[in-house]
């Protein structure tokens, strides 16, 4: 029997991913070690190696490897993803630190778990092959399935847990049978031998029924209309640190694979899938944000809006070509502060009127903001960014990532599918405003929100602010970052 | 040497950080800081208007703002005159104002907070005319729309201040909305969005395309500047402090739009048509709101109205071509309405916050300097020779007649003398005939303090002596019409001196007749509080009813928007949804009793819509 | 390298197969939809994982005799990792029904209506 050749391993396609997946066993390692009364040192010691994970990220910035026949493939697009996937882990995991302590929840499957899920992000990032794309999106999955339910007494968050596993399970069967039958149809996995097979006989049958259930997966993960159902209930059932994760992390990861694959694999394809994210887009953006009007707890109405950014961001890929693909980069880069910053803000709040109950919530409901202005002028100063941010209104990131996106769809001659998108946010700053009025303009009833002091959290706070003020006050930069990122794409 | 320029708004912009994030420890001090940052500002804008003055264009580039493929947008300003003149209005104003508010504001918890927003505001405006392409005139264009709102909303424990800032700000993005779309489509047309490039690609652009995009751009000026039939929030928005009332909405943001209009003047000529709507709803909107502010009781909001009828007389000017006229109308209009807001909340402050004119009268014995003061104002605002607003109103009334615009220039004149009506009603209401205030109130009623009657002295001589000393009209135009030519690159032609005599005699006469009916009405007959203010006719009704367009709004937007809401909410989600699932449980039931345990829950719902999402998506890709 | 690897991916031909690839292909299309009428049919978390374990064994039905007719042994392996995949999936679903039921004491899925609107 000749010894089967051991295949080439490319370390280097995967050394942020490595280097998460190390630290995540060493969380896990150091929760064996004697306890301590806190164990703010795993958070620390994640911390520490998502550091290191985006540090790696920006050296590597401009080089472009490739491994595993392919399949993995570490360019300035992945890199791009890794930068804003680590930014949110980060973020998440500062956001954590303290809001965990005082429910008592704290531990450390839950750092490793999060490490995990970046883990599987950024391998979606790389993935230049279905089995990679699947891969990705399971190991991040299963970890988010598992935080979701990380209250386990609180009867809302084993309900989001269990909702999120069930559907989200059925929508992978779906995303696996459409990759068999790609398979089946192309004869391979690999993105660019997709894109051959699809050159040759666009429209083969087989094709394309792989194509749209492919897209019913990704449509899941990135909670589009009509595969959105999951997303009020989970964003409002998780704890709220978790929430933050699925909102920006795993959103971001889904369209970075979604938009390599459609882009390199199906670009002959592409006047079928614009038309058909048309539609999609349109819907998101209208039915997202119709909803969210009548809202009250705040992580609900997020996860109605997160809905609606959704759908903004499918005009950038309906638009197509180096602009709009490089504006859905960008405002992902933008809405990964702006929404971590959001939910941070409400991981800082309970509820007055006693101490927080063990695996409760915090305080989620609007009416419970009144007056916030006044009790902590700077948090609620913040969110009142955060949610302006969120309207688009300049100069900060989120005007400019609304307009980056807009205006590409408008030069692909979208007009009308901008135009729905700009009444919609019009829309949008209704329910948004509404927080700010209730934190300025009216006095609470019963109970009330207030600060409960955290340095982590106020640190995530701050870098999330700052992010959202440069993103806005100077985006050349970092526009043209995401256009160097889309060209491979491109090409 | 362009330093001077950024300084004009990085004082403000200071004053308002360090009252943001140090107003505990300014607190009552907050002023020291915010007034000194005014009159640098003003200061450093006298510096660069003096070199405008000499023909000077003054331009300064901070960094390169926006730099993406074919598209680029700097973060850089410009002062022409137009420019120059505004900075002057409105540092110069906003200066004033900030003094007077030491006075009025001195026993409010939030006085940081107040100055802050304040210079925030000025800083924000300031920007806004500065700027020299349309991406930072819209930036700061919802900027200065959000100090608003913040100002408006100041008191937020007042229910009512916290409704009038929410709806301004909803009015407003219905127009911003329109704004930006323009802007979007003027990127596209030409590719740039720098005022230079802009209006040089105006001159061979499509009309149509050019009657678009001016029009949206109108849309977004109709909610800044309070046009029909996006007027409803300014007479709402003095729930504000009134000194607020004074420099937002009256002096300066009001009229960002008319500025907006006259700064695109190239564009809105290339299109024709859009001018001619901008006159026709600056015509409808003059004549509306002074119908309105005839009955009003409040005092502040026989103001608003009136600021909503004057800019409309400015939107005429600038339809009609008199760009000049309009801008000088501006000039005066500043001055002016801010005299008459900083006077009435001279008044509010010595009756202890009383607004009802139905309340006041004979306020002249114990309030010598705001009377005096606000006659003068009166009279400006009424447009009596020689006060500055006869000089800038008889320039719009003579170009719509020489204009041959005959009805829009009929109209004017009728808006004229109801302006001179309401104006003089509540004066008198005011200050003369019999006090009807409560005996408290009456032995409360003080004159306001030094900090607050100086800055009435000031606009009052401002008002007087600007008509005198710019406004005349000479053989080529006034002289402030001159410093304005090379912006507009257009003078008026001459006409005849008689004929243009004549106007301005009858436009005296219009406004005599105007004050002196108010005078007969209002001071010779006894003034009932009872009757003022009452519906004795359907008119009345109707004008005290604001025309109901409230209500009308209400009905018809409001209302089925949010029902509309509800309705997606609990019946698409839940509703519909699980209808579909109902209804298919149910015809299956017909068939399969097997089948019935369809209905299982709400995570199969959510599956079955799934699978339904799916086979939408792959019957769209087989049949396409 | 990549020519070895090339080589060692493909397998003997398959002409004289008795039944031909869409017999498969609509085995596992059956397959899929029994699952399917599971998933949505059941009232039981665990009818529904169930259903779901039925789904994914579909498409590594389709995986494998895609491999074999088509010669290429991607697909072959990718159904490794599918059901390596499946299996933590329903370490872990299995996982969150104890969990639930330890709370509820109830593992129907149409008790979890806590959330919703």
């Amino acid at each position: 029997m000749t010894p089967i050749p051991a295949p080439p391993i490319a370390w280097n396609a995967l050394l942020p991913i490595l280097v998460l997946a190390g630290t995540a066993m060493l969380v896990l390692l150091a929760d064996l070690l004697p306890p301590r009364e806190s164990k703010q040192h795993l958070g620390a010691l994640a911390l520490a190696g998502i550091i290191a994970a985006l540090v790696i990220a920006l050296v590597r910035w401009g080089t472009d490897v490739c491994g595993f026949r392919d399949m993995v493939r570490l360019d300035g697009y992945a890199l791009f993803f890794d930068i804003v996937i680590a930014y949110a882990a980060a973020l998440v995991v500062l956001l954590s630190m303290d809001y965990l302590r005082r429910r008592g929840a704290e531990s450390g499957e839950y750092y490793a778990l999060v490490l995990f899920a970046a883990c599987g992000m950024m391998l979606l990032a790389s993935a230049g092959d279905l089995i990679i794309v699947f891969l990705g999106i399971e190991l991040m999955s299963l970890s988010l399935y598992v935080l979701a339910g990380l209250f386990k007494s609180r009867r809302q968050s084993s309900e989001a847990s269990m909702k999120y596993f069930l559907l989200g399970v059925f929508a992978s069967a779906f995303l696996l049978y459409g990759i068999a039958l790609l398979f089946g149809a192309a004869g391979s996995t690999n993105f660019e031998r997709v894109a051959a097979a699809a050159a040759r006989n666009p429209h083969d049958t087989l094709l394309l029924i792989g194509v749209a259930l492919l897209l019913v997966g990704f449509g899941f993960k990135i909670s589009s209309v009509p595969f959105h159902m999951w997303a009020p209930d989970v964003y409002e059932g998780a704890p709220t640190s978790v929430t933050a994760l699925i909102a920006t992390g795993s959103k971001a990861a889904a369209f970075a694979a979604l938009i390599r694959f459609l882009t390199t694999a199906l670009r002959p394809l592409q006047p079928d899938w614009t038309a058909l994210l048309w539609i999609l887009a349109a819907l998101s953006m209208t039915v997202g944000n119709v909803v969210a009007i009548a809202q009250t707890n705040l992580k609900r109405m997020l996860a109605y809006s997160s809905i609606a950014h959704v759908g903004y961001m499918l005009v950038g890929l309906v638009a197509g070509g180096p602009q709009g693909t490089s504006a859905i980069l960008f405002y992902l880069f933008a809405y990964v502060f702006t929404t971590a910053g959001t939910f941070g803000v409400l991981t800082l709040c309970e509820r007055t009127g006693g101490t927080p109950e063990p695996d409760g919530d915090g305080a989620v409901d609007v009416r419970e903001y009144a007056g916030l202005g006044r009790r902590s002028p700077a948090l609620a100063f913040a969110l009142t960014f955060f949610l302006l941010s969120l309207v688009g209104i300049p100069p900060l990131a989120g005007f400019f990532g609304k307009f980056y996106l807009f205006g590409a769809a408008v030069r692909a001659g979208y007009v009308w599918l901008a135009v729905i998108a700009v009444l919609n946010s019009a829309v949008a700053a209704y329910y948004y405003l509404r927080v700010v009025v209730y934190m300025y303009m009216r006095e609470p009833e019963g109970a009330a929100a207030t600060l409960a002091p955290s340095f982590a959290g106020g640190l995530a706070l701050a870098i999330a602010f700052i992010g959202i003020v440069l993103l806005g006050v100077m985006p050349a930069p970092f526009v043209e970052l995401a256009q160097v990122a889309v060209a491979p794409l491109l090409r | 040497m362009s330093t001077s320029v950024w300084l004009i708004p990085a004082f403000p912009l200071a004053g308002a950080l360090i009252n943001m994030l140090f107003g505990r420890l300014t607190g009552r001090r907050a002023s020291w800081i915010a007034v000194p940052a005014l009159l640098g500002s003003f200061l450093a804008a006298c510096a660069v208007f003096s070199r405008v003055w000499h023909g000077e264009i003054v331009t300064a580039r901070l960094y390169p703002w926006i730099q993406g493929g074919e598209f680029t947008t700097a973060v850089s300003v410009a002062v022409d005159p137009l420019t120059g003149v505004m900075l002057l209005v409105i540092t110069g104003v906003g200066f004033l104002i900030h003094v007077y508010s030491v006075g009025y504001m001195h026993d409010d918890p939030g006085y940081a907070r107040y100055f802050a927003y304040l210079n925030l505001f000025v800083f924000s405006m300031t920007m806004l005319v500065l700027a020299s392409n349309f991406l930072l005139l819209y930036v700061f264009w919802e900027a200065v729309g959000l100090c608003s709102y913040l100002l408006i909303g100041f008191w937020y424990t007042r229910p009512a201040a916290a409704q009038a800032g929410k709806k301004a700000f909803i009015v407003n993005r219905v127009g911003d909305l329109g704004f930006g779309l323009g802007v979007m489509w003027l990127w596209v047309a030409v590719g740039s969005l720098d005022y230079a490039d802009v209006f040089k690609a105006a001159g061979s652009m499509e009309p149509a395309t050019a009657t678009w995009i001016a029009l949206l751009l109108f849309m977004g000026a109709c909610g800044k500047s309070a046009q029909i039939p996006l007027h409803v929030w300014l007479p709402d928005a003095m729930e504000g402090p009134t000194p607020v009332s004074a420099l937002i909405h009256a002096a300066t943001m009001v009229t960002a739009g008319v500025y907006m209009v006259a700064r695109s003047h190239v564009l809105f000529e290339r299109s024709g048509v859009a001018l001619d709507v901008v006159a026709a709803i600056g015509v409808a909107t003059a004549v509306f709101a002074a119908t309105i502010g005839l009955v009003q009781t409040d005092i502040k909001r026989v103001l608003a109205y009136s600021t909503v009828s004057q800019l409309g007389y400015m939107f005429a000017a600038v339809g009609i071509g008199a760009y000049a006229a309009g801008i000088f109308h501006l000039v005066t209009h500043a001055f002016f309405k801010a005299l008459l807001f900083l006077g009435a909340g001279s008044v509010i402050h010595g009756m202890n916050g009383e607004q009802d004119l139905r309340k006041m009268g004979d306020l002249s014995k114990r309030m010598m300097a705001t009377t005096i003061t606000m006659g003068i104002g009166a009279l400006g605002l009424a447009g009596m020779l020689p006060l500055a607003g006869f000089w800038s109103k008889d320039e719009i009334l003579a170009a719509a007649f020489f204009g041959h615009r005959r009805v829009l220039w009929g109209l004017l004149v009728a808006g004229a003398f109801m302006t001179a009506f309401y104006t003089f009603r509540m004066f008198f209401l005011a200050f003369f005939g019999s006090p009807r205030m409560s005996r408290e109130v009456a032995h409360h009623v003080h004159e306001s303090p030094r900090s607050m009657t100086w800055p009435l002295v000031i606009l009052a001589v401002l008002t007087t002596v600007t008509g005198l000393a710019v406004g005349i009209p000479l053989e080529h135009g006034s002289p402030f019409e001159r410093f304005l030519a090379p912006v507009f690159a257009r003078l008026e032609e001459a006409h005849s001196p008689v004929a243009a005599l004549a106007l301005a005699v009858l436009s005296v006469v219009v406004v005599a007749a105007g004050i002196l009916l108010a005078w007969m009405l209002y001071h010779v007959r006894r003034v009932k509080a009872e009757e003022v203010g009452q519906p004795r006719t359907w008119v009345h009704a109707l004008l005290l009813n604001a025309w109901y367009v409230d209500a009308i709004y209400d009905r018809l937007i409001v209302q089925p928007l949010y029902a509309l809401s509800v309705l997606l909410a609990r019946a698409f989600d839940l509703g519909v949804i699980d209808g579909i699932v109902n209804g298919l449980g149910r015809a299956v039931t017909g068939w399969a009793a097997g089948f019935r345990r369809l209905q299982t829950g709400f995570v199969v719902n959510y599956a079955l819509t799934m699978l339904v999402g799916a086979v939408l998506l792959v019957g769209y890709l087989l049949t396409r | 390298m990549g020519g070895v690897g090339e080589e060692r991916r493909s397998l003997p031909p398959t002409s004289n197969d008795p039944v031909g690839l869409n017999a498969y292909l609509i085995l596992a299309a059956l397959v899929f939809s029994v699952g399917l009428a599971g998933v949505l049919t059941r009232r039981n978390a665990i009818g529904i994982l169930l259903g779901i374990e039925l789904m994914l064994n579909a498409v590594n039905i389709n995986l494998a005799a895609f491999s074999r007719f088509g010669g290429d042994l991607t697909g072959v392996v990718f159904a490794l990792f599918t059901i390596a995949i499946t299996v933590a999936e329903m370490g872990v679903g299995l996982a969150l029904v104890i969990a639930i039921f330890r709370a509820r004491r109830t593992v129907e899925a149409d008790r979890l209506d806590l959330l919703k609107g």
